[in-house]
């Protein structure tokens, strides 16, 4: 065997048994670390409402109705076995018409005045499934939901501010309020109704 | 959205005062780890297994051979097992790949590159991601290392053709340094909630009681090699702007300290082994300059769209911020990673202008794991040609003669990227059926163009996505620049250490260029900035800047 053929069967021996190291006990110990150390986030942040599970703390949910607080657009329709940004590029007309009808969307959803809705409720996420929005627009939907459920603007105010993120995160990156952790509060709510 | 000045700057800080704290330490583990003759136990059986002689000295020939014959043949495991993905375990359903995507990602993953032509979430299944993947994540960063220290040691040894052992430094720069900073990585990932388990969970959805899964798998392993190899390849399609890869803005910091941690180490190593660890700081502050100010222009560059145009929204997460995801596009776009967390096709024109800057300096600042040493000391001979040219003096590198030879391999080294990077990008704008794959008409098209090709001969992986899932041609042509655009500098950088190697090593006098101190990191500044970005500067023009100017 050349010095090549020689240089391939090591290479082919070493792949394997490094890859039963590399790609089964790591993955397989991080697993059982992750199990012990942090069990609900390595399984998904699942929440429940009512009993069942409703979803993940960290992923978006498609909304609708007037009851729910609605996030962000999505390339992937808020699907979670997708994920992708629209990829549009800055100047590309698709976008400035893309943004252009969503404003006018949530300004007649929210019958507030097209000026007055912020930029990340009528951009997409890189995600498609980022369950975050600005303080600002979950603001501008308080009153709807507020009406369609029947729980008063203070109280669903109240459970605004007890879903945003901290001023911890001021340091970090920028408030937000999880719509998916809000709308499981206010099912639940209206559960116990 | 807006960028948080306050946010940048003190996320920045934590940056610097972590990658500070840690870079000796991990510069002094990874000289030890190199340099030491003891083998460990896990080792040893490895080497017996594999019949590898760990005590045999390479020839740099021998070097070369033992890194092309491990990494053609990782290539086709990684091709012949996405074929077979439909009759191996853990295929989550997903049956075979195509085979052009597998043959780009087989390259891909290889060449650390982690360029992804698929969305993984339809095509790859936990046995593909796990076994084939992530194994490369790890070895790919390893074999990068490798040839950084076989240059160092060039630079080290004298009168020998030998620049060390491949399959040791393979192994110890698996197993002593990525595997268990992986580990550790991974655990705090979990915590902040990146998901590893073995399937997705079934639910309802809360408004409209629509029947969801929501997806599983063994995430946050790969995600902390992911990030610690600088390999950039997401286990989502969305890669680090998914939440379950990148759940909130405390992860987001975290990733970006893991890709920087060992490209921002390694100068440590470097002054450790050559036995003046100013040699090391110097490398280390070009290193941190052409980070900082480049951070700080995406910063603006961001900042300063907020008001104009389509402003800034689109393709951000809300749950990260704008200060993060400038920080994040830099650090992986000037390391070898290609992770993002914000969609780049849609950065503002210069944003995405800065993030091809980045990686057309040829990723040095602080460069993939091992490539960004290795590209930076080969910038350095450079520099200390043209310093010896200068004072009229031949010019020596730590007593090293840079004559003719190693500045023929330095010449074809500077030149292998940019020609094609740039013929990839011309033959590809020039046929109208392959230009045709970038989805936005006019600069916008040609910027998708030029960041692909740009992207693919540096091995970062990071697209303006709106490119990515191509037909087989261009699948095919990215595949060729990556290959080429990894193992033709690693060959090269492994003929000059063997070159180095050779030399007597000449005493010092009182005419040699010094190659530490902040003088010689001016010029080692300034000569990277003109022979690796300058050359790209007119195809710039074309595309992002032609963008910002058009409105």
């Amino acid at each position: 065997m050349n010095a090549y053929g020689r240089q391939l069967l090591t290479s082919l021996r070493f792949l394997f048994f490094a890859t039963l190291l590399l790609g089964l006990a790591y993955p397989a110990l991080v697993f059982g670390v992750g199990q012990l150390a942090a069990p609900a986030q390595a399984n998904g942040s699942i929440i429940t409402v009512s009993g069942q599970q409703a979803g993940s703390s960290l992923l978006a949910q498609p909304v609708t109705g007037d009851g729910y607080f609605y996030p962000r657009p999505s390339a992937v329709g808020w699907d979670p076995s997708q994920s992708s940004a629209s990829n549009l590029g800055p100047n590309q007309p698709a976008l400035v018409a893309a943004i252009a009808k969503n404003r006018a969307a949530v300004a007649a959803r929210e019958q507030v005045p097209p000026a007055s809705v912020p930029m990340d409720a009528v951009t997409a996420s890189g995600s498609g499934l980022d369950p975050d929005i600005s303080p600002a627009y979950a603001a501008l939907q308080v009153p709807r939901v507020a009406r369609a459920s029947g729980l008063g603007e203070a109280a669903v105010k109240a459970l605004v501010a007890e879903h945003t993120s901290n001023g911890f995160l001021a340091f970090l990156g920028q408030p937000a309020v999880n719509t998916t952790t809000l709308n499981a509060a206010l099912a639940t709510l209206r559960a116990g109704h | 959205m807006e960028l948080n000045l306050f946010s940048f700057i003190t996320q920045l800080a934590v940056l610097v005062l972590l990658l500070g704290a840690a870079h000796q330490p991990l510069g002094a583990y990874l000289a030890t780890t190199f340099t030491s003759r003891r083998h460990l136990a896990l080792e040893r059986g490895l080497y017996r297994v594999s019949g590898i002689d760990a005590q045999a000295d390479q020839h740099w020939k021998v070097y070369v051979r033992s890194l092309l014959a491990f990494s053609a043949l990782s290539i086709v495991v990684v091709f012949l097992g996405q074929l077979l993905q439909g009759v191996l375990p853990f295929n989550q359903g997903h049956g075979a790949v195509d085979p052009w995507v597998a043959l780009n990602t087989a390259v891909s993953f290889v060449t650390n590159t982690n360029w992804q032509t698929y969305a993984p979430e339809a095509t790859l299944g936990f046995g593909v991601q796990m076994l084939l993947l992530a194994v490369q994540n790890f070895l790919s960063a390893a074999v990068g290392l490798a040839v950084a220290v076989a240059l160092v040691r060039g630079l080290v040894r004298s009168e020998t053709h030998n620049v060390g052992n491949f399959w040791v430094d393979l192994t110890r720069g698996t197993f002593r340094v990525l595997l268990p900073l992986a580990t550790v990585a991974a655990v705090v990932l979990v915590i902040t909630g990146v998901v590893q388990n073995w399937g997705g969970t079934d639910i309802h959805t809360l408004a409209s009681h629509a029947a969801q899964t929501v997806p599983g798998g063994p995430v946050a392993s790969q995600e902390a090699i992911k990030e610690l190899g600088t390999n950039g390849g997401g286990y989502f399609n969305a890669n680090s702007a998914h939440p379950f890869e990148n759940p909130n803005a405390f992860s987001s910091l975290f990733e970006v300290f893991l890709l920087l941690l060992i490209p921002f180490s390694l100068p440590a190593m470097y002054g450790r082994m050559v036995g003046d660890r100013r040699q090391g700081y110097t490398v280390l502050t070009v290193m941190v300059a052409f980070w900082l100010v480049s951070t700080s222009l995406m910063a603006l560059a961001v900042g300063s769209y907020a008001h104009t145009g389509t402003g800034v929204g689109e393709g951000f997460e809300q749950r990260l911020g704008v200060a993060p995801s400038a920080i994040f596009a830099t650090a992986t776009t000037l390391t070898s990673t290609g992770a993002v967390n914000v969609a780049h096709d849609s950065l503002p024109p210069l944003a995405g202008g800065l993030a091809m800057l980045n990686m057309m300096l040829g990723e040095i600042a602080p460069g993939g794991v091992g490539s960004g040493l290795y590209g930076l000391l080969v910038l350095a001979v450079v520099a200390v040609f043209i310093g010896g040219l200068m004072v009229g003096r031949t010019p020596e590198f730590l007593g090293k003669k840079i004559g003719a030879a190693p500045m023929k391999l330095v010449a074809v080294y500077i030149l292998t990227t940019p020609v094609l990077a740039l013929a990839g990008t011309s033959l590809t704008a020039g046929i109208p059926a392959l230009a045709a794959n970038a989805p936005a008409a006019g600069p916008h098209g040609f910027s998708e163009i030029l960041y692909a090709f740009t992207s693919a001969a540096n091995n970062n992986g990071s697209a303006f996505g709106g490119i990515t899932t191509s037909g087989p041609p261009l699948a095919a042509m990215l595949a060729v620049v990556m290959l080429l655009g990894r193992f033709i500098p690693m060959v090269l950088v492994l003929a000059l250490a063997g070159t180095l190697a050779k030399q007597r090593k000449v005493p010092d006098t009182a005419g040699t260029l010094a190659t530490h101190g902040p003088l010689f990191a001016t010029l080692l500044g300034g000569v990277s900035l003109l022979v690796t970005a300058l050359i790209y500067f007119p195809a710039l023009a074309l595309g992002p800047a032609a963008e910002g100017l058009l409105k």
